[in-house]
């Protein structure tokens, strides 16, 4: 299944400043080996300890894969995959100031 | 340098204060490129909790998809801290995803007076960075197309 992918500013120093790459697989975990075979390290910036990265958001035609199985979410041809960093924060018990 | 509208920072504070004691976070977008924040978009904090904030994951795609339309970019990513100063915390840093933004950090601790501060935050360093309130952009030289800049 080929699909585009659309990368965020953050993530595209492994894409050589593209914004907009091809993939291919029938899952989001095949489609992120996939890149990682073409764009070294993409994979440790959207995988950790086996599944997707807490503060990485990936759609699959603008919808969140966490509702549709995360990794292992179905991939058609023809869709659009969009990575998102997350948008969050908080404070800890002991800030930085 | 952030320089931003007053209406801009009355409505962040404006949702800041009415969310206290969660912390409350938005975006300001404005034009592809121009470092000009136009438009006020509040975000739901998907944590709704006085010590952390999320934007919500579908809530953000719809956001994204409207700014491609619009040729807008989050210029401003903004969030409060309900009991703490207004600096980015160790975990803020650490999540903080768009180099591109200005990290704007209110603090609503003070029932009478707000803080608010701006940063950038890029490969894990911040950065402060003095923040002009305008009353309007014209005359401010931003390169705004339809404004003219005094000769």
């Amino acid at each position: 299944m080929a699909v585009n992918v659309s990368v965020p500013t953050i993530l595209r120093t492994h894409t050589g400043g593209e914004k907009s790459v091809e993939a291919s697989g029938s899952t989001v975990a095949e489609v992120i080996e996939d890149l990682e075979s073409r764009h070294s390290g993409i994979k440790g910036r959207l995988v950790k300890d086996g599944s997707l990265h807490r503060f990485i958001n990936v759609y699959v035609n603008d919808e969140d894969v966490r509702f549709a199985g995360g990794l292992a979410a179905a991939v058609q041809d023809g869709d659009n995959v969009t990575i998102l960093p997350a948008v969050a924060g908080g404070r800890e018990s002991h800030p930085v100031r | 340098m952030l320089r931003i509208r007053r209406d801009l920072v009355d409505a962040m504070v404006e949702h800041a204060r009415r969310d206290h004691p969660d912390e409350a976070c938005g975006v300001l977008a404005g034009p592809v490129g121009s470092e000009r924040p136009e438009r006020f978009i509040e975000m739901t904090n998907a944590e709704r909790s006085p010590n952390f904030y999320r934007f919500d994951s579908m809530e953000d795609i719809r956001l994204e998809r409207e700014l491609d339309s619009r040729d807008e970019q989050r210029v401003v990513i903004y969030h409060s801290h309900t009991a703490t100063e207004a600096y980015p915390s160790r975990t803020d840093v650490n999540i903080a995803g768009y180099p591109e933004a200005h990290y704007v950090l209110i603090s609503t601790r003070d029932p009478d007076v707000h803080e608010l501060r701006s940063y950038r935050i890029i490969d894990g360093e911040v950065t402060e960075e003095p923040v002009e309130v305008v009353e309007s952009y014209m005359f401010s030289h931003t390169g705004a197309d339809d404004v003219p800049d005094l000769p």
